[in-house]
């Protein structure tokens, strides 16, 4: 038998979370593909950053808020999501103004560790550089 | 090569299920493999056989179909957005309750591990879409 193909898949996702369907649908996709037991990590970029803010309320547009099913990625060891800094800072946000994404590192004890990784423009595009499926919402 | 594809926006609104079917016809002609094209968001509405266009445009739907029959193609549609937009086959009108299907020739529902099953498999995986 031969070893499993493990490939390293990002999601890049770079649109606000509401207007468009492509958020949701993207997230579903994270989340079904955690099955799979890929290397994968998620990249939050230009509107995307929106996605990972605090407190989202959609009570008075009719469409649910799906801004919770963000917490369950640390669950499926999607434990690696690149918030890229000039994005935020673009935004007038900080990381401070995100949700607290969590995952439990069984490496460590399973330590309860921060998901949500800030980098540079340039550390992602190295990031981008290293993958082997991009798929992008 | 072995190319898998994913359509992301429906037809005639946007160019990238044009762009993807010229892909996918050029890449079989020239002898490569298709493992799938997987169609998500609104690209499941590539897969109605209902659609009819003007006689002088492109039919859209059944270059796919008539491709998928060609070169036995795989076009998978995804179930959960194909669901939101009423793109269904017999089986899922039956489990719905609704009273007629409309999945063109070739086109077959499932669900998104094909697109995630398709990525790994494929050496390329091109998306079509904004």
């Amino acid at each position: 038998m031969s070893e499993p193909t493990v490939k390293r898949f990002m999601y890049i996702n770079r649109r606000a979370p509401y207007g468009t369907v492509y958020s949701v649908e993207g997230l579903e996709v994270a989340l079904i593909g955690a099955a799979f037991e890929q290397d994968v990590c998620m990249a939050f970029i230009d509107d995307g950053v929106y996605q990972l803010k605090k407190d989202q309320d959609t009570s008075a547009t009719g469409i649910k808020n799906f801004s919770p099913a963000y917490r369950a990625l640390g669950d499926y060891d999607v434990t690696r999501l690149y918030v890229e800094g000039e994005s935020l800072q673009a935004r007038g946000l900080t990381e401070d103004d995100l949700m607290a994404l969590t995952y439990e590192d069984e490496d460590d004890d399973w330590a309860e560790k921060p998901s949500i990784r800030l980098v540079s423009r340039e550390e992602l595009s190295g990031l981008i550089d290293q993958q082997d499926v991009i798929l992008h919402f | 090569m072995k190319f898998a594809l994913m359509v992301s926006e429906g037809p005639y609104t946007h160019q990238s299920s044009d762009t993807a079917w010229q892909f996918a016809k050029a890449a079989l002609e020239s002898g490569h493999e298709i493992f799938r094209v997987f169609f998500y968001h609104d690209g499941v509405n590539n897969g109605t056989r209902f659609t009819a266009p003007p006689q002088d445009d492109r039919h859209i739907v059944n270059r796919w179909s008539e491709l998928a029959e060609e070169y036995g193609l795989d076009l998978v549609v995804c179930v959960a957005a194909a669901q939101r937009r009423g793109i269904i086959d017999a089986d899922e009108a039956k489990r719905h309750g609704k009273d007629g299907d409309n999945i063109a020739p070739g086109f077959r529902i499932s669900g998104l591990g094909q697109l995630i099953e398709a990525g790994i498999e494929a050496d390329r995986l091109l998306q079509f879409g904004d």
